[in-house]
């Protein structure tokens, strides 16, 4: 009786350490294999340069671009909405209220609804109604230059898909905010407004700042929501306006290694291309991790 | 003397207190009110702009329907005034009829229907495949994830030394953040092959390899989601089994496990709703075979790698556009519900246990 127990209990422990034993496994299995396939591709002249003879040769230059441009502009967005709308439901929004509870589902939803549906939302909105609404109002319907997949509208389909993944870490970090500082600048006659651009927004700067991070981690990464708002299989120059269309890295991989003519021929580009979006989206993350656990400890001192 | 010090004393105080109005902080507030409501103003949009374009397939039946009544009332009109020629053009014209109200009835049989062929001189929207390949996947996925999940973040929150933690909680970090497409490229040219030299299936991209790789874009979540479910329960609770000489792996099978239940069940919804909704690694790894089969090693297509592939290349407001964006809705309330379910319901449950204890 007393073996059977002890079994029991052992073989759940184990089998418990070994499904945690697994992920690293798998982790580890994935990284060593991009890193090993890919490292040797990886030259600056495969970074600086555009693809040659067909996609076959030469490097992923526009690709990256195109990465910095959308996660540029779709921050420029998401960052400062998501701030604000974290600003608003910690300090002006109480818990119970109908409206602060319909944004927190809200958001809640936004970060469940699946990437593709953003894509769809991104097609449908951005580019048949406000984007063919901008085309009749400025051009009369003749010219279509807004009406079509750019970069703006994979942007902005970007942008709300991070959004919530800004509003959770700002929460996160103004809620770090000692009320004792709200308190005394409000004491010292500061109003509500003053004491949020004054006391709580400086504060929570490595908040917003890991918000940040962790939204261009996201939207460097996903693909779905581009690949009919505005990603391009191939451009021979670099977009120069928001009207344009682009190329993106994980948009890269996905044709590189479906579509291509000759898949096997550039195994060695895919694999670097992955291994560079790989670590983008390390550094972005690790550095997120590394500023939330300063967070983490900067509160567990002054609270 | 001191009464009327008092008094202007009380005076000051009063005016001080008085809350005075201040035009930037009034703005500020409407403003940054206005601002919070976008992430609420984008889920309606989401869900207008999604369905309207899948809004036309209603439509398309009603006007097909309207030349049917036509039809009928021209040929009335025929058979009172065509003598000779009358049972000639009649056939001619039941036969439209007969076509007509064929078409009429088709839509919704067609999206029924067990076939997808939406490229071709007849073109067959048949989603019956699409669904069920989606569920598939899900399933085998969810069927992956959920132990492993469950059970390493068992480990974490109860046997694992703090080392082991230190180690773990970056880790899944690192698969969280693990873009869907590089799963995807890892599954397509690693894990097809590898799975086919072990089961030695016929068609290398599978419901199987899709499903596993699945698996590991929900692993992350199945495991957050409990882990912090876990870590939630009172310390009492454990304390107490301790206490009544229960052992470290029984307090956490019969204590701390079914406390967590709620949770546990709302980290598989999320996962579900994630692994049913998740785009490239289906469109990479499952082959994209609108087939329906009982095996899991046979190429699948699921929904959202439909809309995927389909498209970039489908004509604005033809049919098959439509009919993407009607499985689009389809997505976005099944992970709607989901997520509702997990929000509401398990939200409320666990709230109602440990409530009072925090």
């Amino acid at each position: 009786m007393k073996l059977k127990k002890y079994l029991l209990g052992l073989s759940i422990k184990s089998l418990t350490a070994i499904s945690a034993a697994l992920i690293l496994l798998i982790i580890f299995f994935i990284m060593s294999n991009i890193v090993s396939g890919g490292w040797r591709q990886i030259t600056w002249e495969f970074l600086s340069t555009a693809p040659k003879e067909g996609m076959t040769e030469g490097g992923i230059f526009p690709a990256i671009f195109g990465t910095f441009l959308l996660v540029v502009i779709m921050s420029i967005f998401s960052v400062p909405i998501g701030t604000i709308s974290a600003i608003y439901l910690t300090e002006y929004a109480s818990s119970n209220s109908i409206v602060a509870r319909f944004i927190r589902f809200s958001v809640n939803t936004l970060a469940g609804v699946p990437a593709i549906v953003f894509g769809l939302f991104g097609l449908g909105f951005f580019i048949q109604f406000v984007g063919k609404g901008m085309d009749n109002l400025f051009y009369g319907g003749v010219e279509l230059r807004w009406g079509q997949p750019n970069i703006l509208w994979a942007s902005l389909t970007m942008a709300l898909l991070t959004l919530p993944v800004v509003i959770v870490s700002v929460e996160e970090a103004i809620k770090a905010v000692p009320k004792e500082l709200r308190e005394a600048s409000l004491a010292l006659g500061a109003t509500k407004w003053q004491t949020i651009r004054k006391v709580v927004l400086p504060n929570s700067l490595i908040g917003i700042l890991t918000g940040g991070i962790l939204a261009v981690s996201r939207g460097a990464g996903e693909v779905a929501p581009i690949l009919f708002t505005g990603a391009a299989y191939f451009l021979p120059y670099l977009p120069s306006s928001l009207s344009d269309q682009f190329m993106e890295l994980g948009y890269h991989i996905y044709i590189m290694s479906t579509q291509s003519p000759d898949v096997e021929a550039t195994r060695g580009i895919q694999y670097a291309t992955t291994l560079v979006l790989l670590l983008l989206t390390f550094t972005l993350n690790f550095s997120a991790i590394f500023l939330r656990y300063k967070l983490r400890t900067i509160k567990s001192k002054t609270g | 003397m001191n009464n009327k010090q008092n008094k202007v004393q009380q005076e000051t105080h009063n005016d001080l207190l008085r809350k005075r109005f201040y035009f930037s902080d009034w703005l500020a507030k409407v403003l940054i009110k206005t601002i919070a409501f976008i992430s609420f103003l984008s889920i309606i949009l989401i869900f207008v702009f999604v369905f309207r374009e899948a809004l036309p397939i209603f439509s398309y039946e009603e006007v097909k329907s309207a030349y049917t009544e036509e039809e009928l009332e021209q040929e009335t009109y025929g058979e009172e005034n065509v003598t000779i020629q009358s049972p000639q053009k009649s056939e001619n014209k039941s036969s439209v009829l007969n076509s007509s109200s064929e078409q009429n009835k088709s839509i919704w049989e067609n999206i029924f229907s067990t076939v997808w062929e939406p490229i071709s001189s007849q073109p067959k929207y048949g989603i019956i495949p699409l669904v069920l390949g989606s569920f598939k996947v899900t399933l085998i996925a969810i069927l992956i994830a959920a132990p492993i999940g469950i059970l390493s973040a068992l480990f974490t929150s109860t046997f694992a030394p703090k080392w082991a933690k230190e180690i773990l909680k970056p880790a899944i970090e690192i698969l969280a953040g693990f873009p869907s497409v590089v799963i995807g490229f890892f599954a397509l040219i690693v894990m097809a092959t590898f799975f086919q030299n072990i089961f030695g299936y016929q068609y290398r991209l599978n419901a199987f390899v899709g499903g596993v790789a699945m698996s590991l874009a929900v692993i992350p979540i199945i495991f957050t989601v409990t882990e912090d479910s876990l870590s939630a329960i009172p310390k009492s609770y454990i304390e107490a089994s301790l206490a009544l000489g229960a052992e470290k792996w029984q307090t956490a099978l019969f204590v701390v496990l079914p406390a967590a239940t709620p949770g546990i069940f709302a980290a598989v919804l999320l996962g579900i709703g994630r692994a049913f909704g998740e785009t490239m690694i289906v469109l990479m790894a499952t082959g994209n075979a609108a087939l329906i089969s009982p095996s899991i090693f046979e190429p699948v297509r699921t929904m959202s790698a439909t809309i995927g592939a389909e498209m970039a290349e489908v004509v604005f407001g033809e049919l098959h556009y439509n009919i993407l964006f009607l499985l689009g809705s389809i997505l976005f309330i099944f992970t709607f519900t989901l997520n509702a379910i997990a929000e509401f319901y398990v939200r409320n449950k666990l709230l109602k246990k440990f409530g009072g204890e925090k």
